[in-house]
């Protein structure tokens, strides 16, 4: 989910790239960048509907959360935030306690097996105050009271390009490959208060397994669990094809030919229509009733028997 | 005088009116004003059977297999308690961890036995000359009805059965069995079979094992597929060097051949979709190494894992359709590493040369033979053997639904089920494990719905959502029914049903919580509301009080 405005955005000199540092050696807005909300999809209710589940019948595949009990899920949030909330695209704010209840319900239908969750704002670590469901691992870049600070400008686009957590950890995840051993105490380690000005936390009182023994490649790369296959079956070779046992069955159709789209014709021709007469709405009713109820109250109701 | 006691009079009257006033003012805000807001902003929530739902996590499950144990001329044992025919039941209990909640139901699995003997047509079927052809004489005497099974009992001694086999399992809903001297004996075996042939107690506990704590089931346990109403099979062709191979393969021919019969099989399970595609310069992510003394290309397991994720950006699915998705990729190496063979982790080459993932799919590597001369005009021209491919594929696919004949014992015999891939008992196995799996599911989701909604109080219940989990209650009720007169395919259409409609119920778009409101914002919205009004009238309603309590006390000093 991104707002997806800045790396086509016409005050960058490089377009369609979003680069981590001045130098231009990285650019995270790659090819294999693949954005299923952008813009004005990105709302607190989406990202709700997303993790829940709860989203209408009519979405297609690639906006749904296809996880089930065995999925370890990778949540990342970054933006402006504050003590309990982060803010969506300027306009509306998720809190701690609706991220707690939606990572909740999906517990109650498991649909994770463990989730971590890392974010990136000002006041971070209060946004993993509030979670109660079992194997939730959080990362914070700040706690409740600090401010999670930018890393460098380019001075050529005239912002700065990445928050400083992101970048080391970002440094961090470039030397991970899929078969690393690294585990989820190396993370805690990322950006320490020299380099990121504010305190990283992180909570595992919720996760089962040792952080010692969480690989990153658990939640990062997609590293599959694979068995060998043992035996293949042995089927009869000559078989022909098989009269399925629910044939389709061929209906006859006559062929289909589309009706006239516009009566072209009547159109050009067509005659004023006679409008029924209907008899006077409500509003010019309620107008002569004021108009009569203010002359008969000036002059009197005795007047009444010159109307009648 | 008169004019000033008028006037006072007047006075009087005039207050006393305004204090009427002022308490019809205060009783209609109350008695009309209040309920009337009251009523007005709470949401809709349409009643739910929360008792049922309730009694839905405590109902006791029962599994009941309608058994028949036929006992062939000369191997009835001698210690039978009573005269043939009779009938007995066998209760066990499957242990699932039932302290934490919300698995506090009970599993028992009743064996229903009725001991009889032959009549002479199954007699005549015994006489036969192998245990496949007597199989196949008795299928067409014996009761076919899903969840049952016929044990035949033959002698001990019987040639029937080969040296060193006690039980021939066939691919319907039979066994033939050796007699092993002494009753005990003979119910140890057979209860040996029928925990091949039906249910055990550790498959009916790997489906529940999303509900167990972490770390009670070994991981082999959970790695089936979920239970679903339908599942979505694509077979992909990755070929990344179309300059070096033009690979052609008749997918549409070997689906007819061979695997439209297992699905056909398969169709009371679920419905299946299968659709196929081609993709060129689809490169596995793993670079092989070049092994000297075979002068091939090896993949080894440990690098297995790293494979699918390049590649499965690619494959693309069904946009529409929301059933789990099974691949079947083949992929032929490029020229330049070929041959490509896989390692398991002892080293030794793979026989079927591909592997599969738990709940994705599987990958099969096919190789293509050098060509004669090495002059040969490339794009080399390549005819896949469907058929060998198929075999590997239908293998894995059995392997990803859970049937595999690891567990059966040495001395057992199973017939091979040929063409159709799996056979009558095989069905049976995941019929009883989705039923178990699709009630337990039913269960949890309501009762988690019940309670999500019991704790956020503002989440509106539609009558359409509550009529779902009317349905739902009503199905499982049905489904746990159902089970204990041992009917299993109308037990697991009841609880499909009632898996349908509790998922339509908890992922109702309606269901989101109206976002959360902290008390000090719904004190803002309110308080510019409702404190104009509530001044005069408390204000008045004070004054009101101070006046009869000062009157009170004035007859008392006026005395």
């Amino acid at each position: 989910m991104l707002a997806d405005d800045m790396a086509c955005n016409p005050r960058n000199p490089k377009p369609a790239t979003v680069f981590s540092h001045k130098n231009m050696e990285l650019n995270v807005y790659g090819d294999d960048v693949e954005v299923d909300y952008r813009s004005y999809e990105v709302t607190v209710e989406n990202f709700l509907r997303v993790l829940t589940g709860r989203i209408p019948p009519s979405t297609p595949r690639s906006k749904r959360l296809l996880s089930d009990d065995r999925s370890n899920i990778l949540i990342y949030m970054t933006g402006h935030g504050g003590n309990g909330f982060l803010k969506f695209q300027d306009s509306e704010e998720i809190t701690n306690v609706e991220l707690a209840d939606a990572f909740e319900q999906m517990w109650q239908k498991r649909r994770y097996n463990e989730l971590l969750f890392i974010i990136d704002t000002c006041q971070g670590a209060s946004m993993y105050e509030r979670f109660y469901s079992p194997n939730i691992m959080a990362l914070a870049s700040s706690q409740v009271g600090e401010d999670s600070l930018s890393h460098q400008p380019d001075l050529e686009i005239g912002v700065h390009l990445m928050d400083r957590y992101t970048f080391y950890v970002l440094e961090f995840l470039e030397e991970i490959h899929p078969a690393s051993q690294t585990n989820m105490n190396d993370l805690f380690q990322v950006c320490p208060k020299s380099l990121c000005v504010s305190t990283p936390g992180h909570r595992t009182d919720l996760f089962q397994r040792d952080p010692q023994n969480v690989l990153i490649t658990d939640f990062f790369g997609s590293v599959r669990k694979v068995e060998i296959t043992a035996g293949a079956l042995a089927l009869d070779r000559d078989v022909a094809a098989l009269e399925s046992k629910f044939p389709e069955e061929e209906l006859a159709t006559e062929p289909l030919k589309y009706a006239e789209q516009l009566p072209v014709a009547q159109i050009i021709h067509q005659k004023p229509k006679q409008k029924d007469w209907h008899p006077p709405g409500g509003f010019i009713l309620g107008l002569w009733a004021l108009i009569i109820m203010v002359f008969f109250k000036t002059y009197g109701i005795k007047h009444m028997k010159h109307v009648f | 005088m008169v004019a000033a006691a008028a006037a006072m009079a007047a006075d009087e009257a005039e207050r006393a009116r305004g204090r009427r006033a002022a308490l019809s003012f205060a009783t209609i805000a109350v008695v009309l004003g209040l309920p009337l807001w009251w009523k007005t902003t709470e949401t809709y929530r349409a009643a739910l059977p929360y008792a049922a739902i309730d009694g839905l996590g405590q109902q006791p499950v029962q599994l009941v297999v309608p058994m028949a144990v036929v006992f062939g001329p000369g191997s009835v044992p001698g210690d039978l308690p009573r005269p043939l025919p009779f009938r007995d039941v066998q209760k066990m209990e499957i242990s699932v961890n039932r302290e934490r909640p919300p698995l506090r139901t009970s599993i028992t699995s009743r064996y229903e036995m009725r001991y009889r003997s032959t009549t002479a047509q199954e007699e005549a079927a015994l006489a036969a000359a192998t245990a496949r052809e007597a199989d196949a004489a008795l299928y067409l005497l014996q009761d076919t009805t899903l969840g049952s099974l016929t044990m035949y009992v033959v002698p001990e001694t019987s040639s029937l059965l080969p040296q060193g086999i006690n039980a021939y399992v066939g691919k319907h809903r039979s066994a033939l069995v050796r007699a092993g001297g002494s009753l005990a004996a003979l119910q140890a075996r057979l209860r040996e079979v029928t925990q091949v042939m039906s249910f055990t107690a550790s498959s009916i506990a790997a489906v529940l094992s999303d509900r167990v704590p972490d770390g009670q089931l070994s991981f082999d346990a959970r790695r089936n597929l979920k239970s679903s109403l339908g599942y979505e099979i694509t077979f992909s062709l990755l070929n990344p060097d179309p300059k070096s191979h033009t690979v052609d393969w008749d997918i549409e021919g070997a689906v007819n051949r061979f695997v439209k019969p297992v699905l056909d099989k398969l169709s009371l399970v679920a419905n299946f979709s299968v659709d196929s595609q081609i993709l060129y310069y689809a490169v596995l992510g793993v670079t092989p190494r070049y092994d000297k003394e075979s002068s091939s290309f090896l993949l080894s397991a440990h690098s297995l894992p790293h494979v699918i994720n390049p590649v499965e950006a690619r494959l693309g699915s069904s946009a529409a359709s929301l059933y789990p998705v099974l691949n079947f990729l083949l992929y032929v190496p490029e020229r330049s590493h070929s041959p490509l063979y896989i390692q398991d982790k002892d080293g030794a080459l793979v026989s079927t040369n591909a592997f599969h993932s738990p709940r994705w799919g599987g990958i099969m590597v096919y190789n293509v033979e050098a060509p004669a001369s090495p002059q040969a005009s490339l794009p080399l021209h390549v005819d896949v053997d469907m058929a060998r491919v198929m075999e590997v594929f239908l293998a894995q696919l059995r392997l990803l639904f859970g049937l595999s004949w690891e567990e059966v014992p040495p001395e057992f015999l199973l017939e091979s089920p040929g063409n159709e891939g799996l056979a009558d008992w095989e069905l049976d196995h995941l019929l009883w494990a989705h039923t178990v799996e699709n009630i337990a599911t039913v269960s949890t989701t309501l009762t988690s719905l019940a309670q999500l909604l019991d704790k956020i109080g503002n989440i509106v219940i539609k009558d359409d959502v509550a009529s779902e989990v009317y349905r739902a209650v009503a199905s499982v009720q049905s489904a746990v029914t159902e089970l204990s007169l041992g009917h299993l395919l109308a037990a697991f259409q009841a609880s499909k049903e009632a898996v349908t409609s509790s998922e339509r119920a908890f992922f109702d778009p309606s269901l989101l919580h109206l976002l959360y409101f902290p008390d000090d914002q719904k004190f803002a919205i309110y308080i510019p509301l409702f404190l104009p009004m509530a001044v005069p009238i408390l204000l008045s309603l004070a004054k009101i009080v101070r006046e009869t309590r000062l009157r009170k006390k004035e007859p008392t000093k006026m005395d």
